[in-house]
């Protein structure tokens, strides 16, 4: 590698494939800051939360090139820097992502990378001037209502404005068109229109992993304790590093089996809608450390800081629908991912066991699948491994 | 004390779902909160965490059955 210090420039990246244009809300770093790989860069506001951009190289900030909340095109540089140079380190996006068939070609010079579950397109104009700590649906609603944030006491963490406190200040506001709504709506409407879904289901005896978790989190301190859903998290991605023809992207007529398994887990928003972090190399992680990704992911999920790497690369996502969901879920996969594994709200039911009728804790587990990609078979053998797993949990 | 525990546990809550403050007001102090407030695992175990380092008490799993509404919850805290 060269030691030759070079002028570069960073582009605002792609936070989905919709997602044509974006505003950087905040600097996180100043002019003469030395920056290695990893630390985040800016923040910049899409219509479902703000989102934490990285640099994915050492440098130093040498300029700013685009002003605090400007509208500018993705792939536009924003910041210039001096160093080696990105060449050595690229993000770790997944293979090509594939034409956006209903989108116009964009403008920018790469493919962005594939979205994760839901993209996250830019707002509309409406943004305010002024940049007061608050919740992405608040300034929404500020914009719309004509409302100044820094005129408004907000009761959120640390005195974020949220969604409720512009109530206070407001009088007849109009019922905000939901532009999450539309993203969704146009991404699953594409997975149907494009993608031939087959499902599967299989029932899976929680009781091994219910004993297994209890007897761990009895003696950790509550901060470490383990929730199912990272066990379920981690025999996905153990079952997708096995079966790769489960765990890629469609791309060109083609399956194009991932290299890694990244899993994005579904969070829904108490708001309306969901995003999709994912879990780089699950199959690489333990499931305590799972675990303390999930957390992180789902706070910041809520609170509007997720991270733009998480939101790119996934290889194949779950739908965990909990304790108050439903018994299953028949998925809809997230194009141009091939898989989509649902867990169903885990119930006492009666299971046969060595000839006689017990009550067990059972999950049904289920499986949406890209026919074109694999074949019932192969999705079969998929739950198979997954609900060996769960039934064993020592080998998770 | 059962204020202060009452205001302790609110407050959890609104950090943990800022956007459920308005409905926090007015919950029954009897209902099973999760399930009123539709809060999922993580959330719960988010509260936990906060309560149990608020009052330096663990909260042993085997008592989250318990600890259904915020009654129940102040209760078992004091």
């Amino acid at each position: 590698m060269s030691d030759d210090v070079a002028t570069f420039d960073y582009a605002l990246p792609s936070l989905g494939a919709d997602m044509d244009v974006g505003r950087i809300v905040e600097w996180r770093v100043a002019v003469g800051d030395a920056v290695s790989r990893g630390d985040v860069m800016a923040v910049v506001e899409t219509e479902k939360s703000d989102i934490d951009i990285e640099i994915w190289h050492d440098g130093v900030v040498e300029e700013f090139l685009v002003d605090l909340e400007e509208e500018i095109p993705v792939g536009t540089p924003i910041v210039r820097l001096t160093g080696r140079g990105p060449a050595e380190h690229e993000p770790a996006v997944p293979p090509a992502s594939p034409p956006e068939p209903t989108s116009p070609t964009g403008a920018s010079p790469s493919p962005p990378p594939a979205a994760s579950l839901v993209e996250t397109p830019a707002r509309p104009a409406s943004a305010p001037t002024a940049r007061v700590r608050s919740s992405p649906r608040a300034r929404h609603l500020a914009g719309e209502r004509g409302i100044d944030l820094a005129g408004v006491v907000g009761t959120g963490p640390d005195g974020a404005v949220i969604a409720a406190d512009l109530d206070t200040v407001a009088g007849e506001a109009p019922a905000p068109p939901d532009r999450m709504r539309s993203v969704i709506a146009a991404r699953m409407e594409r997975s149907n229109r494009e993608i031939p879904h087959y499902h599967l289901a299989l029932d899976v005896d929680l009781t091994r992993l219910d004993r297994w978790l209890a007897e761990r989190n009895e003696a950790a301190p509550i901060a470490e304790r383990i929730l199912p859903a990272a066990a379920f998290v981690r025999a996905v991605a153990l079952a997708a590093a096995t079966h790769p023809e489960l765990n890629g992207h469609w791309i060109e007529d083609r399956l194009v089996p991932a290299t890694e398994v990244n899993v994005a887990m579904a969070v829904s928003l108490r708001r309306g809608g969901l995003m999709t972090p994912k879990v780089e190399h699950a199959d690489r992680r333990s499931v305590a450390e799972i675990m303390a990704e999930l957390r992180q992911h789902v706070t910041a999920a809520r609170t509007g800081s997720l991270k733009a790497s998480w939101m790119t690369g996934a290889t194949i996502t779950v739908t965990n629908l909990g304790d108050h969901g439903a018994d299953l879920v028949h998925g809809v996969i997230s194009p141009p991912e091939v898989a989509l594994v649902g867990i169903g709200r885990p119930t006492e039911r009666p299971w046969a066991v060595d000839g006689s009728v017990v009550v067990r804790r059972i999950v049904t587990v289920t499986l949406a699948a890209d026919h074109r990609a694999t074949d019932g078979a192969s999705g079969s053998r998929f739950l198979r491994a997954m609900a060996d797993l769960l039934e064993h949990p020592e080998e998770l | 004390m059962t204020e202060e525990l009452d205001a302790l546990v609110r407050r959890a809550l609104t950090e943990v779902a800022p956007e459920l403050a308005p409905e926090l007001d007015d919950l029954d102090p009897n209902v099973d909160l999760w399930r009123e407030l539709e809060l999922d695992s993580m959330d719960h175990l988010s509260v936990m965490t906060r309560l149990s380092e608020a009052t330096g008490r663990d909260i042993p799993e085997r008592d989250y059955p318990k600890l259904r509404s915020l009654h129940a919850i102040c209760e078992y805290l004091a």
